[in-house]
């Protein structure tokens, strides 16, 4: 780490503004950091020329005193985000050669706000996964590992690449997508913050869809501030997303710092697992213990749809992805493998050009869609995911302000361990987080300790709809007692 | 409910993957073993619940029906693994 990959996005962002340094030196020394990182494999695309491009015409902003909130930051993009002339696969073979003509409306918003890109991120095939361990590109190796121990870990999924890189101090901040809990349970992982926002905060435009009703774009950040600071960019209405929420977008970074007395935060007393681990408790308990000490109040509720949330999620997700992912049969974009008839050429390019768990899941929906299934299963999900939403709009009309849990069942395990013999032992990883895509609404996580391994854990914070500063306010509480987590560099 | 091989196969044909016959029943065992997961959700009381079709409630917006982009044929190609002109090549769909 040198002087200028140290910087939190908040303080290169300052120092920027007061000529310190330059933004293509920033970028030189994030480019240079991140060819010294290629063993945690967590860009799949390195832009470095690009990257110093954007960085001469934001020096040029700056010097003219025409400057962007997010002037000459270098940031990693998660390469499910369409890029205008740069390659972007989702880490799916289907897909390894395709360069959209078109950016993502999230993407712009950065550009639009001046920021610099570094590269594109890695990703679980299609973002389907909870350890990075699915991409084509293979898996991401985490920058943190276990104490006295040189065990190759994951960084959590699906943004694991996103989550590593900002970790690894090889961009300032990241963005991520979250269906099920791809950005929060990777920013457990790593030691650092990561939000999803309430459902329609961000247009899903020009992002390589997985599930529709569930997907939302987020950002990465080593801070509170550094994710307040990005979302207030990445965030907006959107003409070309039907789904996006035409809302005013507030100043986030106004947040941090902002008392927190009074606030009443809920403990879901159905978060607490049989079998949960002794140290997610404690860290859970410390963590009401910090919101308490600066004024606000806890209280016991009840989500009593809690373990509905990941079956249906198994249904939903899948079904919507099936019906996505259809898109892809070797006629307008990526691979195309030769048939003996049309039909026959896209069962050959599909089953070539999607991994493992992309055809597992792509079969799943299909089944819980097809005639006769379809009540029985995809209809039910949609009817308890009615009710899950219930569980959480009934505790807000009684006064609570934001929800208090674990992000994540455990800390990071290593590449390999999980999933390999039975799916779903992957999938319980998202048992905290899925929950709040099923019902639209924000969440963050926040480093909040690290277990007797060494490893970061983290604590997540739910909103209500569109109330994403008071996450950023309680966030930064939790962060101010809890302090920060580094891995110690290896790579 | 519980898959057998030929459901197996009939999905793999509606959601246009090949697989190979000695793939079948490793993918029967997954198939079965989600479903059984997913099995729990039979329990829930879910009368007089609607499904859900939106997760925030919202006006579906619309816009003025005009043409307002076109003439991109160039680019709308530009990715296609075969293409010919504007045209994208596909097997021979009629005799």
């Amino acid at each position: 780490m040198t002087a200028l990959t140290s910087l939190t996005l908040a303080q290169a962002r300052d120092a920027l503004r007061r000529k310190e340094f330059s933004a293509l030196e920033l970028a030189d020394a994030h480019l240079a950091a991140i060819e010294k990182a290629r063993a945690l494999n967590a860009f799949v695309l390195e832009t470095a020329d690009h990257a110093r491009d954007m960085a001469r015409t934001a020096d040029d902003r700056l010097a003219k005193g025409q400057a962007g909130p997010l002037e000459g930051l270098p940031l990693g993009i998660k390469d499910l985000f369409c890029t205008r002339g740069i390659r972007t696969t989702a880490c799916s073979h289907i897909l390894d050669n395709f360069v959209p003509d078109y950016e993502s409306t999230v993407t712009a918003n950065l550009w639009r706000d001046g920021a610099v890109l570094l590269g594109k991120l890695n990703n679980d095939e299609f973002a389907m996964g909870s350890s990075n361990e699915t991409s084509f590109f293979g898996p991401v190796v985490s920058p943190w590992r276990r104490a006295g121990a040189n065990t190759k870990l994951v960084p959590g999924g699906s943004s694991g690449g996103s989550a590593a890189a900002v970790a690894a101090h090889l961009c300032v901040g990241a963005t991520g997508t979250d269906t099920g809990g791809s950005i929060r349970q990777p920013a457990a992982f790593c030691g650092i913050v990561g939000l999803k926002p309430t459902y329609g905060r961000c247009s899903r435009w020009g992002i390589v869809a997985f599930a529709s009703s569930l997907d939302q774009a987020g950002p990465f950040g080593r801070s509170v501030r550094d994710c307040a600071i990005l979302l207030r960019s990445m965030a907006g209405g959107d003409p070309k997303d039907t789904t996006c929420a035409d809302l005013p977008v507030p100043d986030y970074e106004q947040a941090i710092g902002a008392s927190v007395k009074g606030k009443r935060i809920g403990i879901p007393k159905e978060y607490r697992m049989p079998g949960m681990a002794a140290e997610i408790d404690s860290l859970w308990q410390r963590g009401a213990q910090w919101l308490k000490e600066a004024g606000a109040e806890t209280i016991e509720i009840s989500l009593p749809h809690t373990r509905y949330a990941l079956p249906a999620y198994y249904i939903v997700a899948p079904a919507e992805a099936s019906s996505n992912l259809a898109r892809y049969d070797g006629v307008r974009y990526g691979l195309r493998l030769p048939g003996a008839d049309v039909t026959d050429m896209y069962k050959q390019t599909r089953a070539a050009g999607f991994g493992k768990e992309v055809r597992r899941r792509i079969m799943i929906g299909t089944y819980v869609l097809s005639a006769g299934y379809y009540e029985a299963y995809y209809l039910q999900a949609q009817k308890v995911r009615t009710l899950i939403k219930r569980d959480f709009e009934t505790c807000f009309a009684s006064g609570i302000d934001a929800i208090l849990t674990p992000t994540a069942p455990s800390a990071a395990f290593a590449i390999g361990e999980k999933g390999r013999a039975d799916p779903i032992e992957m999938y319980l990883n998202d048992v905290f987080t899925v929950t709040v895509n099923m019902a639209g609404l924000p969440g963050i996580s926040v480093p909040s300790g690290l277990d007797a391994e060494g490893l970061p854990l983290g604590l997540q914070l739910i909103g209500r709809p569109f109330d994403e500063t008071t996450l950023f306010s309680l966030g930064a509480v939790i962060e101010q007692a809890a302090g920060h987590f580094a891995p110690k560099p290896w790579w | 409910m519980s898959v057998d091989a030929e459901t197996v196969r009939r999905v793999a044909h509606l959601a246009r993957v090949a697989v190979a016959e000695d793939e079948i029943e490793h993918l029967r065992g997954e198939l079965n073993a989600m479903l059984a997961f997913v099995e729990q959700l039979a329990e829930v009381d879910v009368k007089n619940v609607e499904p859900m079709t939106s997760v925030t409630p919202m006006a579906m917006k619309k816009r003025v029906d005009i043409v307002d982009d076109g003439g991109i044929g160039d680019y709308i190609v530009k990715n296609a693994p075969a293409t010919e002109d504007h045209f994208f090549l596909v097997p021979k769909v009629v005799e």
